[in-house]
């Protein structure tokens, strides 16, 4: 039997569990990503699915199994700047006193000395990431006066500046316009082709189909994970939500 | 003669300052206000008015227990401040009660057990000015605690400034990026139990959470910007804290309630004419209807 290369992997979360004082959020979920694949994360409200991010990123403790990140820890993911966690808008408060460059440039802290005073390179970065999802024209307005797309785009600049190699995002797609979507698909073929590793969670079937791989389906554990060709059929859909009918959700021609 | 001194602004100003007692106070009320000012554009942002109430009213019985044991009062203080912290944690994680009954029903707590200390360690305690403060009977060891202190938190906030900002903003982020999240709301905690226990000086215990939130909220409907929102917080409670001062000493008013008043005026002023935020929107009025 041939061993596991765990450096095979971006994102190698084994068995994990997660509880909030005693109560189940996750459970026995596993999940391995190489470079270059786009994962979906797909479940019902409460399923698990930030549960699954915060995990992730470490921003809560996994109580059984094991997570390793380029084969590494958690912590260690932390410290390199592994993992980006790009938010939902709701997420956020967007009346934050904060302009769009502030923003992308909280991408660059954990690589700064501790007054977090950018250098030539991080203020490069930052101009760079800005420019790639076209918002040069909005480098100092207020988080509170960009539509949700351009808002949606800010922390994706903010992912970018942060030259991580694997990208966490949540419901990237809701509530932005059509320009913000084209440029959203444009930035995942060239992360895909940069070996960048891509974990989103949506509410659109559709959007599954058309960017994800892979597709991990999840009610508080994994009901189905594996290539979306072979795994998003109607049968694991319902599963997933609870016995509701995949027809109901997205289209009888599904 | 008392009305030709109103007359002129000039020695309205200048009388006061013949007063060894009123320069102190003047003095001190800016160094605790601008302290206050500072830590009041994070509270605000994240959310923590009833935190900043709770913690202030908390200090009560550690500042009893201080006096009477003959400790620093800042250092009872700041057990009290961050042991109400913890216990409202633990309780809310230990209980299915919500948190803010729990932030109410702990501070309440706290505060009762300092006014039942008070009424039996008989000792030259004065409650009034815990509870309303007496910023112009400070005394010399309380002005060298307290100078230590601000120049401690302002210190501090300086150093940890960008942090706190993103800790306020995105938490989450800031965990990702390993940044130290546990630190950092410790950190803003502990800079809270320090400035309620400067603050309490100015304006006593009961509207300390006015120098904490007041200059922040004011601030907030002023600007866009993080770094414009800490300068005019600062101003706003410096400025609040002079004009209350000034104006108890000429129409003999309680001091502590002047200056949260003359706070609540500039949050007024602004929350009706603030150029973008104001219910009148200034900008608009002299820009003409177009």
């Amino acid at each position: 039997m041939e061993s596991i290369n765990y450096q095979n992997f971006r994102i190698d979360a084994e068995n994990i569990c997660v509880d909030y004082n005693g109560k189940v959020a996750l459970y026995d979920a596993n999940l391995r990503l190489k470079p270059g694949q786009i994962c979906g994360l797909v479940g019902m409200n409460g399923a698990g699915k930030t549960t699954f991010f915060n995990a992730l990123t470490g921003f809560v403790n996994i109580s059984k199994g094991k997570i390793r990140i380029n084969g590494e820890s958690v912590r260690s993911a932390q410290k390199d700047q592994t993992i980006a966690y790009v938010p939902q808008n709701e997420g956020i408060d967007s009346q934050f006193p904060i302009s769009v460059w502030d923003v992308v440039m909280m991408g660059r802290y954990g690589s700064m000395n501790i007054f977090r005073s950018p250098r030539e390179s991080d203020v490069q970065a930052v101009k760079d990431a800005i420019e790639r999802v076209d918002l040069t024209d909005h480098l100092s307005t207020p988080i509170g006066n960009l539509s949700g797309g351009q808002r949606k785009r800010t922390f994706l600049a903010r992912a970018i500046a942060q030259r991580a190699s694997i990208l966490l995002l949540d419901e990237p797609f809701s509530g932005v316009d059509i320009r913000t979507e084209k440029l959203i698909s444009e930035l995942f073929i060239q992360f895909k082709n940069e070996g960048k590793t891509i974990l989103l969670s949506t509410h659109d079937m559709i959007h599954v189909r058309e960017f994800c791989d892979l597709v991990l389906l999840i009610n508080k554990t994994v009901v189905a994970y594996g290539e979306t060709s072979e795994v998003f059929t109607p049968e694991n859909i319902t599963t997933t939500f609870g016995g509701i009918s995949p027809d109901f959700l997205f289209g009888p021609e599904s | 003669m008392e009305l030709c001194s109103f007359l002129t602004l000039d020695s309205f100003i200048t009388d006061p300052l013949t007063h060894d007692f009123m320069r102190k106070a003047l003095l001190m009320s800016s160094l605790v206000a601008a302290v206050c000012g500072f830590l009041s554009s994070y509270l605000t942002l994240k959310g923590w008015a009833l935190m900043g109430d709770a913690v202030s009213h908390s200090v009560m019985p550690g500042v009893v227990v201080a006096y009477a044991l003959g400790l620093p009062f800042s250092l009872g203080a700041f057990v009290f401040g961050v042991g109400s912290v913890a216990l409202i944690g633990f309780i809310k994680q230990k209980s299915r009660v919500k948190e803010d009954t729990v932030i109410g029903l702990v501070f309440t707590g706290f505060f009762a057990l300092g006014i039942v200390l008070v009424s039996k360690i008989k000792s030259n305690i004065d409650l009034h000015s815990i509870l309303f403060g007496s910023p112009l009977g400070i005394s010399l060891s309380d002005v060298k605690q307290t100078i230590f202190i601000s120049l401690l938190v302002v210190i501090l906030l300086s150093i940890f400034r960008k942090d706190l900002m993103l800790y306020c903003f995105d938490p989450r982020h800031a965990k990702t990026v390993g940044i130290n999240v546990f630190f950092l709301h410790y950190l803003l905690l502990t800079c809270l139990s320090l400035a309620a226990v400067v603050g309490l000086q100015s304006v006593g215990i009961i509207l300390v959470v006015a120098m904490l939130i007041t200059p922040g909220a004011t601030a907030y409907l002023l600007t866009d910007k993080f770094d414009n929102m800490t300068v005019i917080s600062v101003l706003s409670a410096v400025i609040s804290s002079l004009i209350g001062i000034y104006v108890s000493f000429w129409f003999d008013l309680e001091t502590g309630g002047s200056i949260v008043l003359a706070q609540t005026f500039i949050f007024l002023f602004a929350f009706l004419f603030a150029p973008r935020y104001g219910i009148f929107k200034l900008k608009k009025l002299f820009a003409g209807y177009k």
